[in-house]
């Protein structure tokens, strides 16, 4: 049974996240602008200081919070505060607007490739959102969103299915537990991969000595490194247990664990491109800027696996839910 | 206070003296042997096995673009009809067998070669570590990466016993110290290089169970009908496939009666969810072991993503079609045949193909064409399928008549060999075409008899599967995510404490307190944003347990 009221409502929702998330997207990058410029001449003044500035622990400085009074005139946070906000209301409509969606259905709203979509979004959404309760996070706000507001315009655009009940293949317990996991690891990997590009963009200004403008903004390469490896080793052990559950929902629903299937190639493609990454990052003689490209492979491979194999590839894993 | 972890130079930390990069070894002369064990080293390097962990990764892309003759025969022959030029050159390199291509194996047979490299050593280094005591603390501890020192008013043996305890209360292993040292080494986070260990052993266990499973299981494909009873057996199954090391006669022999199939599908939702399936089920009587000592047949239920379990083997049902129940009689009104038929689904629709031979008819007859489960016809193609439930089922057939089986040749019995045959024509010269609906009975022209469709049943395609590696390969899967959440979870860390009496330094306050120099300070295996503070909250919790008020922050002055 569909309960269309209940649909229709989902439909609403995702619609006002997009909007309220593309005004967030505006408001963190004038934030950004907004406190690199005020923040630019003691960004130079602390590079002539490092290393004490730049290494210093428990880095509130560090983490791009406005700090040291005194000394540089405090940035304005109204932009971030506003962006912070409308994301905190954005969160809020993905995740009522997926639990609508499977409220509709009476079922738990992972069937299809529109569904799977707004689950990873709303994962990325609610981290992100509890984390910036605990940590100033405003400077991270405008690398989530932009992926977050992407992911969900794409979702309504190209991958919209209406709502109904699963294929039998579908329905099992080793749904839910596999493909939450799933898109719980692919947010936080979506995560990883914002704070890597964030590694790299600041890391190669401050390689140049050229932290200008919004860059200034954004804390240390090296504290942006840390977080990105910190990130992934939580995101890396969810990949491996959604590998391990796919393989025994396969065994179930298709008499073997493993068969080189287009989506189990490439989760596991997935999985090896990350495994890589973390050796790469204790590999002497790779550079952390080496390594933090292998780590962005392996999200460009998730974004193949959620799009061309998805689309494109036949196999029994053909459940995008997309007519062609 | 200055805890530089920001320097020029790459901070120190607790490593293994494992190899992680092998490119300086190796001097200009080698001998036979030096240049084995530079192979070797190079082999069980991180480098290496972190290329071969990309390589890995690049080798599979190609089976996920190609199709593959493992998992779609089908599909691979319909790729060499659409690019004959292409086809041959890919096949010379394996595209289409990727993982069962020496080069794909190639990459996984030196990525186990270098994890067993790997392990051994580092098994062996850490069975020692952990029976050995903490290092002797450094004498410079400021070169660690993070250290903080205070002068403290309390007496140098309080400030070493409250740093003792502190430690221990937080479970670090202590290093036993000579009587009057001051200086305090632990270390702790052991399990993060178990864990280690566990994970790559567990990778190493899960590779050989699938290749166990591959040697030693089988597994076979049967179309049952509803009604119908199979007994399994080396020679039971339409297709069979055993491992390399399966002995035929080792496949149980039981029994399977397919009583019921139940197959719903989405009637409600439109665009591409209309018409899928809903509902997949059925149920079987099984009688174990009935060529020794029969068991007493039992009644269960099985589905998608529910298999039935028979002496040993996993039964799944996988696919399922329309089976109609179909009579042919001659002139004089005599069954000729009386079977449901097999016909095979195209799409999604359910639109069936398949052949109904009568060798028994003079001369043999040859039904071919399709049952559509709703009927439609479209413009274009002529009668077609709209849903795949039976809401208006039809047979619609064309007919043959001749040598069935010419020069006695085997055939599938899924499509008819019309070589020897001729269609036959109406009155009027142009071919039969025969559109039946459950209970009509169709003259055939030409005073060939009647063919009759009584009604429609079901068939369930079903896999039966014996995998001895499948239930190692899950233990052994979930070790390899224990250790790789001890790997990553775990802190290893030493923490050092150096206590000296400062008794060189003028009393700033001029008081007459006792001075006493402590430093405490951390090293991290790999990155450990966390020690910063640790190292604080030890130093504070010591200099409060020593009773001992802060003098001076050292690293303020
Ligand atoms: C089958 C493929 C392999 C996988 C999936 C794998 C995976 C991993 C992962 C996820 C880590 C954690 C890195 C971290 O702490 O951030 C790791 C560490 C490590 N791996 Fe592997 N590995 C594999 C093969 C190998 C091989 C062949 C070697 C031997 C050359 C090796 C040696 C190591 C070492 C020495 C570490 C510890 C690095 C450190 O923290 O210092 N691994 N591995």
């Amino acid at each position: 049974m569909t309960n269309t009221t209940y649909a229709v409502a989902s439909d609403y929702f995702i619609w006002a996240a997009i909007i309220v998330l593309a005004v967030a997207m505006v408001a963190f990058s004038v934030h950004l602008a907004v406190t690199g410029s005020v923040r630019q001449p003691r960004a130079l003044r602390a590079d002539a200081r490092t290393p004490v500035t730049v290494g210093a622990p428990g880095g509130d400085a560090d983490d791009g919070a406005p700090a040291v009074p005194g000394r540089a005139p405090t940035p304005s946070r109204r932009w971030g505060v506003v962006g912070l906000q409308l994301t905190w209301l954005a969160t809020l409509a993905v995740v009522a607007g997926t639990a609508l969606r499977g409220l509709s259905v009476s079922r738990w709203p992972l069937g299809n490739m529109y569904e799977f979509t707004l689950f990873t979004v709303s994962f990325v959404l609610v981290v992100y959102s509890a984390w910036s309760l605990r940590q100033d996070r405003l400077w991270l706000g405008a690398f989530v969103v932009l992926p977050a507001v992407v992911f969900l315009g794409a979702a309504k655009l190209s991958w919209y299915t209406e709502a109904s009940q699963l294929m039998p293949a579908l329905d099992s317990i080793w749904l839910v537990i596999h493909v939450t996991v799933a898109t719980l690891s692919v947010a936080l990997f979506t995560l990883g991969a914002a704070l890597a590009t964030a590694y790299l963009v600041k890391d190669g200004a401050e390689r140049k000595g050229d932290v200008t403008g919004w860059l200034a903004a954004l804390p240390a390469g090296r504290r942006l490194e840390q977080m990105t490896y910190g990130l992934h080793i939580v995101a890396f052990p969810l990949w491996t247990f959604t590998l391990i559950a796919g393989a025994i929902w396969a065994e179930q629903a298709w008499g073997r664990y493993w068969g080189w299937d287009p989506k189990e190639t490439w989760t596991f493609v997935i999985w090896a491109v990350y495994a890589a990454y973390l050796h790469a990052r204790a590999t002497t003689g790779w550079s952390t800027r080496r390594s933090t490209w292998v780590a962005l492979a392996g999200f460009a491979a998730i974004i193949i696996n959620y799009t061309v194999v998805n689309l494109l590839m036949t196999g029994l894993h053909s459940y995008s839910g997309v007519s062609s | 206070m200055s805890t530089d972890r920001g320097g020029t130079q790459a901070p120190e930390r607790i490593e293994p003296s494992y190899p992680k990069d092998r490119t300086t070894l190796g001097g200009p002369r080698l001998g036979a042997v030096g240049w084995a064990r530079w192979v070797w080293r190079q082999l069980t390097s991180m480098r290496t096995a972190l290329f071969l962990l990309l390589l890995l990764a690049l080798a599979a892309i190609p089976g996920s673009i190609f199709p593959q003759r493992g998992v779609d025969p089908v599909r691979v022959r319909r790729f060499f009809e659409d690019n004959p030029d292409l086809a041959p050159w890919l096949d010379r390199v394996g595209m289409f067998d990727v993982y069962a291509s020496p080069w794909f194996a190639s990459i996984y047979l030196l990525l186990m070669v270098s994890l067993v490299g790997c392990i051994v050593p580092r098994s062996r280094q850490h069975w020692e570590a952990m029976r050995a005591q903490p290092p002797r603390t450094p004498a410079r501890l400021g070169r660690l990466p993070v250290h903080r020192s205070v002068v403290l008013d309390a007496a140098p043996d309080d400030v070493v016993a409250a740093a003792r305890a502190e430690l221990r209360r937080r479970r670090y292993r202590l290093r036993a110290e000579e009587d009057g040292a001051r200086t305090v080494s632990g270390e702790k986070g052991y399990l993060k290089e178990s864990g280690n260990l566990v994970f790559h052993l567990a990778v190493l266990g899960v590779i050989v169970s699938v290749a166990a499973g591959h040697l030693f299981g089988w597994r076979g494909e049967i179309i049952v009908k509803e009604g119908e009873t199979v007994t399994t057996g080396p020679s039971a199954f339409d297709t069979l496939h055993l491992g390399p090391l399966v002995d035929p006669d080792d496949i149980p022999v039981y029994s399977l009666q397919l009583n019921d199939l139940d197959v719903q599908f989405e009637a409600e939702a439109q665009g591409a969810q209309f018409g899928q399936p809903r509902v997949f089920r059925g149920v079987a009587t099984v009688q174990e072991d009935v060529s020794g000592s029969p068991s007493a047949p039992r009644t269960e239920e099985f589905a998608v993503n529910d298999p039935l379990g028979i002496s040993g083997t996993s039964v799944f049902l996988l696919g399922n079609g329309y089976a109609p129940v179909v009579n042919v009689r001659d002139a004089d009104g005599q069954i000729l045949f009386s079977d449901a038929v097999t016909f095979l689904p195209q799409d999604n629709t359910y639109s069936s193909e398949g052949v109904i031979k009568v060798p028994g008819a003079d001369p043999a007859l040859g039904f071919v064409g399709g049952f559509l489960p709703t009927l439609t016809f479209d413009p274009e193609i002529g009668p077609t399928s709209s849903f795949p439930d039976l809401v208006d089922p039809a047979l619609v057939l064309a007919v043959f008549e001749g040598d069935l089986y010419p020069e006695g040749r085997a055939q599938s019995v899924f499509s008819l060999d019309t070589e020897s045959m001729d269609q036959v024509l109406q009155d009027d010269g142009t071919p039969v075409s025969l559109l039946i609906r459950p209970g009509d009975e169709l003259e055939l022209a030409g005073d060939r008899g009647s063919i009759e469709l009584e009604t429609v049943i079901r068939w369930g395609g079903l896999m039966v599967r014996h995998d001895p590696g499948r239930i190692p390969a899950l233990v052994f899967s979930g070790a390899a995510l224990l250790g790789l959440g001890l790997m990553l979870g775990v802190r290893r860390r030493r923490v050092f404490v150096r206590v000296t009496p400062a008794t060189g330094t003028p009393d700033p306050a001029g008081d007459g307190a006792r001075h006493t120099e402590m430093t405490v300070a951390g090293l991290p295996k790999g990155t450990d944003p966390g020690l910063d503070e640790l190292v604080e909250q030890v130093l504070e919790r010591i200099a409060t347990a020593s009773g001992g008020r802060v003098v001076t922050d050292k690293d303020d002055s």
